[in-house]
């Protein structure tokens, strides 16, 4: 089963180690079998607790960002539900490719 | 363990006390429209490089950056070649050189003729400058204290910090416990992590200096709004500046951070240091602070990085003039798509195959293996990216502190 690695107790989310589509093995601090909400990529998160709007995402024990709506465990963690404290702009960049959406090009 | 970080070799020592990993001929061009003649005068020469500066205006940021670059520990001689009509000076360039006891030469397109007489002068020029240099600069023993690493990530991804920039920053701790000195730049990827990084000040007098270029940071990515977090590390997984900071940090590793210096200046002490390339306030409008990848890796070696490590996630093809550069990616994945680039994968570490003490031991050794005289994936490809950038900073205080005397 795909790794998803805590890296620190006071996370709540945990970073896949490669792709998954239904579960992964949670490891570092804290573990056990998590079911996946959606297919999530190598090297994107996942949330490891229900997360409510406005409450802080927290990585490495620190605030990466607050969920821009309530997130539940098993879901997907990116730029369609949470926000950046300090950068606007991402928020609405494509949330698959990152590209951003702001800019005219004709 | 600590074999590694004993080891020897045998470097290049400068006149200013320093020691260079490699001896090589710096082509220096002073204006876009030398450029063309400066490559043919280095193509097919071995130990001979080329920087340039584009603009037609002198600028003193780029001219500080320049002849950190003409001086640094692994160039042995610099040929500096204009065209005739811009601002910036090679003959001034070739007389900072020679100061610093490295012999150097200069001349004006216009002078010598057209492209080809050009580039048959500077060749001759470039052949005798590596004789002398062959012959005369002082070889000597160094090791781990007499290197200056810099460390740089691009093409960042969830496994950067998880293991290829936490791989690195135990490399940086073994350097620095070492005697050794090593610079993390990038300061932009370090906003959200205001407390994090003032924790980590060696004493009030850098945790004031960390303060300053953190609040200017902070204050030029909201003016400009422009945070170093791209499309490629955002499908990658990284979600936010705070998320990608806190894995761009961890290749600075745990030692106490002795202060923040500024492009063109070498640590004054050796340790782990923390280079500030954001424009100064009165100018913040002009110039950008980390444009691409390689402005942020020229920027280390203007403080004297022998050799610079480039973390990558997603993969990435440049390599860097003056200082080898060594890739290192925490995902396995891009290591095998692109083992031709890719000198170390660190994602063994996720795999459960290494601890990461053992990867910044094996780290360790590729980095000495180089500063012996291996080339570098980058360096073996002919990877020579550079970039000069016209921005503005206050003048640092380049006597500040005594390296040598230690």
């Amino acid at each position: 089963m795909t790794t998803a690695f805590r890296i620190h107790a006071a996370d709540n989310v945990a970073t896949l180690l490669g792709d998954a589509e239904d579960r992964v093995e949670v490891r570092g601090e804290g573990g056990g079998a998590l079911a996946l909400l959606e297919p999530i990529a190598l090297g994107h998160k996942v949330a490891l607790a229900d997360i409510e709007a406005g409450a802080p995402v927290v990585k490495f024990s620190i605030t990466i960002g607050t969920a821009s709506r309530s997130i539940r465990a098993g879901e997907w963690v990116h730029l369609h539900n949470i926000a950046s404290s300090f950068d606007e702009r991402s928020g609405g960049f494509d949330v698959v490719t990152g590209v951003a959406k702001d800019v005219r090009y004709d | 363990m600590t074999e590694t970080f004993d080891r020897q070799w045998t470097g290049y020592l400068r006149s200013d006390g320093r020691k260079g990993v490699r001896n090589l001929v710096l082509v220096i061009y002073t204006v876009q429209c030398a450029a063309f003649v400066a490559h043919a005068i280095a193509a097919g020469e071995d130990d001979v490089q080329v920087i340039g500066f584009p603009g037609c205006y002198d600028n003193q940021y780029a001219i500080r950056l320049v002849l950190s670059l003409a001086r640094h520990p692994n160039v042995g001689a610099v040929l500096s070649v204009g065209l005739g009509c811009e601002y910036t000076q090679p003959a001034r360039i070739a007389e900072a050189v020679e100061k610093s006891g490295r012999p150097a030469a200069s001349f004006f397109i216009q002078d010598a003729g057209g492209t080809r007489s050009s580039t048959e002068k500077g060749k001759a020029i470039v052949a005798d400058l590596r004789d002398r240099i062959r012959i005369e600069t002082p070889r000597v023993a160094m090791g781990f204290r007499d290197l200056t690493l810099g460390a740089e990530c691009g093409g960042s991804d969830g496994t950067s910090g998880l293991v290829g920039n936490p791989v690195v920053g135990r490399l940086f701790d073994r350097v620095v416990d070492a005697g050794g000195s090593a610079i993390c730049e990038e300061i932009v990827e370090m906003i959200g992590l205001r407390d994090v990084i003032l924790a980590r000040a060696a004493d009030d007098r850098a945790r004031g200096e960390l303060e300053t270029a953190y609040a200017k940071a902070e204050h030029y990515c909201r003016d400009v709004r422009q945070y170093s977090i791209s499309p490629g590390n955002f499908a990658g997984g990284l979600t936010t500046i705070e998320e990608k900071s806190m894995g761009a940090f961890a290749k600075s590793g745990s030692r106490p951070i002795q202060g923040v210096i500024k492009v063109g200046e070498q640590p004054p002490w050796p340790g782990m240091w923390v280079m500030d390339s954001v424009p100064d306030e009165h100018f913040m409008q002009f110039g950008y602070t980390n444009p691409n990848d390689t402005e942020g890796i020229m920027d280390l070696i203007s403080g004297g990085s022998q050799i610079v490590l480039f973390i990558t996630g997603r993969g990435s093809v440049i390599g860097s003039p003056v200082a080898p550069l060594v890739k290192v990616t925490g995902n396995s994945r891009t290591y095998s798509r692109m083992i031709e680039d890719m000198d170390f994968d660190a994602g063994r570490v996720l795999a459960g195959e290494m601890t990461l003490d053992e990867g910044a031991d094996e780290l360790g050794a590729m980095v000495a293996d180089i500063a012996e005289g291996m080339p570098s994936k980058p360096e073996a490809l002919g990877h020579r990216e550079y970039f000069v950038m016209y921005k503005h900073q206050d003048t640092p205080d380049l006597d500040r502190g005594c390296r040598n005397v230690a």
